[in-house]
């Protein structure tokens, strides 16, 4: 099926990139809204010809911290999914216990819970404990996207690692957490980057927990950030995309990073 | 079931006596999920009997009251349309996803330079947080100062501008056409990976028959692709009756309640009225629903699947 690209390939590609840059206009417009200068830009240039950055200093001052609470709670968030998927996505792969497909199915159910019915029990518990306004309560709440998501993907990729390893390194003694830490863990290191990457961006573009286990303002992810400054400050649109841009950042950072281990970690899935 | 056979016991003399280690590795995930996905149900199956006002969270007091918040929320005067609302959005936002994902993967199925690159970029809007979607397209959607108004009067094809977010039938298209720009890359991800898996072979076969490129996809594409389509199209549901962050961000709800959903309602009643207990009603309807959904597909998938393999 190889054929060297001819005139229809180039015409492909020309179709291609129209295609792209209308899907992609609404990111472009972000980024250059977000370079002009400030005040209502009803007047909006198509092309920020004269670049401004008064809309990032004023989003690094207003929004500074909330980018940090932000980073840290998908940070944590992360570094919880995996701390608890990882294992248990190693048990199903691994171990045969009885009602494996019952927690998979189980596992996969937690997908059609909308996020407002846990938010709703959450809030009293929350209000409780005194988690409400922490960031230890977005980190656990937030992880509900990641966890489930993390033991899908760890679990499909485990279970493609060949028994004779497991089996050799439990002939030379060792028990099952060493397995688990010294083999496993090691050959699973592009599936445990793409989990990761992914439970962290969940976290990071979370909105609906920043929006109803915060009630005051000393935690506020950057998402919320954002959807209180649109509800003030309507008149400073360059400000408000410059935090627009500056949330979606990680995304893009991460996904570049990542890319070559999350590529990976899909031809692993393919082969197996 | 496969668990019960014997070798579930592990034969192996060298795993004998530690069989117990074998749960600890499931334990903590498990208690999270419980922790974090079943006691919600729970809570939220009981607090739908109770009632919530503001001062609940103070004094813990919640009497159970039956049905009365599943009434009031039913019997409310603009249920109906949330119902219809929920309806709409979701179909809406499913099928024009699919229909834009699918023309996409069948785009990219042909090979050509920077096709790759091009497919890869595509993923762009669906990582993008909600928040930053939603505000870009607010902004853009603006009745006055938006770029989307300012292009249909330079091609003159409004004089006046389409009230994007202030009419309320643009308003509900205008959250629908931002769901299907956030839903269409995961779409085209999906579709594309199982059009990749159609062995050539076949379309070589039916083009020496003389089938051209619609007989090909009527009789080839679809039928090979149905198994993908159905994965998208069930988490599609899924996932849109859900939706509260684009629907909040870019419309609120409004105007006058247009694009009011079971979900955005159910946010409302909770955390702007503290009506917690209305609120969890609302809350077990959209779970009602996606449930009701998820077993009507499956009856109807057993049928379609009887019907092929008799």
């Amino acid at each position: 099926m190889k054929r060297p690209p001819g005139r229809g390939g180039r015409l492909s590609t020309l179709v291609g990139i129209v295609l792209l840059a209308v899907m992609l206009f609404p990111v472009y417009w972000m980024v250059n809204a977000s370079l002009q200068p400030a005040g209502n830009t009803l007047r909006g240039e198509w092309f920020p010809f004269h670049p401004d950055l008064g809309g990032y200093a004023a989003a690094l001052r207003d929004q500074g911290p909330n980018l940090l609470t932000s980073l840290v709670v998908a940070l944590g968030s992360a570094l919880l999914s995996l701390t608890l998927a990882a294992p248990a996505a190693h048990a199903l792969a691994r171990f045969r216990l009885r009602g494996t497909r019952v927690l998979l199915l189980g596992v996969l159910a937690t997908q059609a819970v909308p996020g407002i019915v846990v938010a709703n029990a959450l809030f009293g518990a929350y209000n409780d404990l005194g988690l409400l306004n922490s960031r230890l309560g977005l980190v656990l709440a937030d992880s509900t996207a990641g966890v489930p998501f993390s033991i899908v993907v760890l679990h499909a990729f485990m279970r493609g690692i060949p028994e004779e390893i497991i089996e050799a390194a439990r002939v030379d003694g060792a028990g099952r957490l060493r397995v688990f830490r010294s083999v496993v863990l090691p050959l699973s290191r592009n599936a445990l980057i793409t989990a990761g990457v992914f439970a962290f961006l969940f976290a990071w573009s979370d909105f609906l927990f920043a929006l109803t286990l915060t009630t005051t303002d000393t935690v506020r992810p950057v998402t919320l950030g954002v959807y209180q400054y649109l509800g003030a400050h309507t008149d400073h649109w360059n400000a408000v995309m410059a935090t627009g841009v500056l949330a979606s950042l990680p995304a893009a950072v991460l996904l570049v990073l990542a890319q070559r281990h999350v590529t990976g970690t899909a031809t692993g899935a393919a082969v197996k | 079931m496969r668990s019960r056979s014997p070798r579930a016991t592990d034969p192996s003399p060298l795993r004998r006596g530690e069989g117990w280690t074998r749960w600890l590795f499931l334990a903590p995930a498990a208690a999270y999920l419980l922790l974090f996905f079943g006691c919600p149900m729970v809570d939220n199956a009981v607090m739908g009997f109770q009632q919530y006002t503001v001062t609940t969270f103070y004094t813990g007091d919640a009497p159970f009251v039956g049905l009365r918040n599943y009434a009031a929320l039913v019997s409310s005067a603009d249920f109906p349309r949330t119902v219809l609302t929920t309806a709409l959005f979701t179909a809406g936002s499913v099928l024009g996803q699919f229909v834009l994902g699918l023309a996409l993967a069948l785009f990219f199925r042909r090979r050509f330079p920077l096709g790759g690159v091009l497919r890869a970029l595509l993923l762009v809007p669906w990582l993008l947080p909600l928040v930053a979607t939603g505000t870009i397209w607010k902004w853009m959607l603006d009745p006055d100062t938006g770029v989307v108004n300012a292009v249909l009067r330079g091609l003159h094809l409004t004089s006046s501008g389409v009230p994007w977010l202030t009419g309320t039938s643009p308003a509900l298209l205008s959250v629908v056409l931002v769901n299907v720009w956030v839903g269409v890359p995961f779409n085209t991800a999906i579709l594309y990976g199982a059009l990749r898996d159609i062995p050539p072979y076949l379309y070589e076969a039916a083009a020496l028959d003389g089938a051209g490129p619609a007989a090909a996809f009527r009789h080839i594409t679809w039928p090979l692709l149905r198994p993908a389509v159905r994965v998208v199209l069930v988490l599609g549901v899924v996932y849109t009756v859900k939706v509260l962050d684009v629907i909040l961000v870019v419309t609120g709800g409004g105007p006058a309640g247009a694009t009011e959903t079971l979900a955005t309602r159910a946010y409302e009643l909770s955390f702007r009225q503290f009506d917690f207990g209305r609120g969890a009603a609302a809350g077990n309807l959209l779970i009602v629903l996606s449930l009701l959904f998820a077993v009507l597909h499956l009856r109807a998938d057993r049928r379609t699947r009887t019907e092929v393999i008799p």
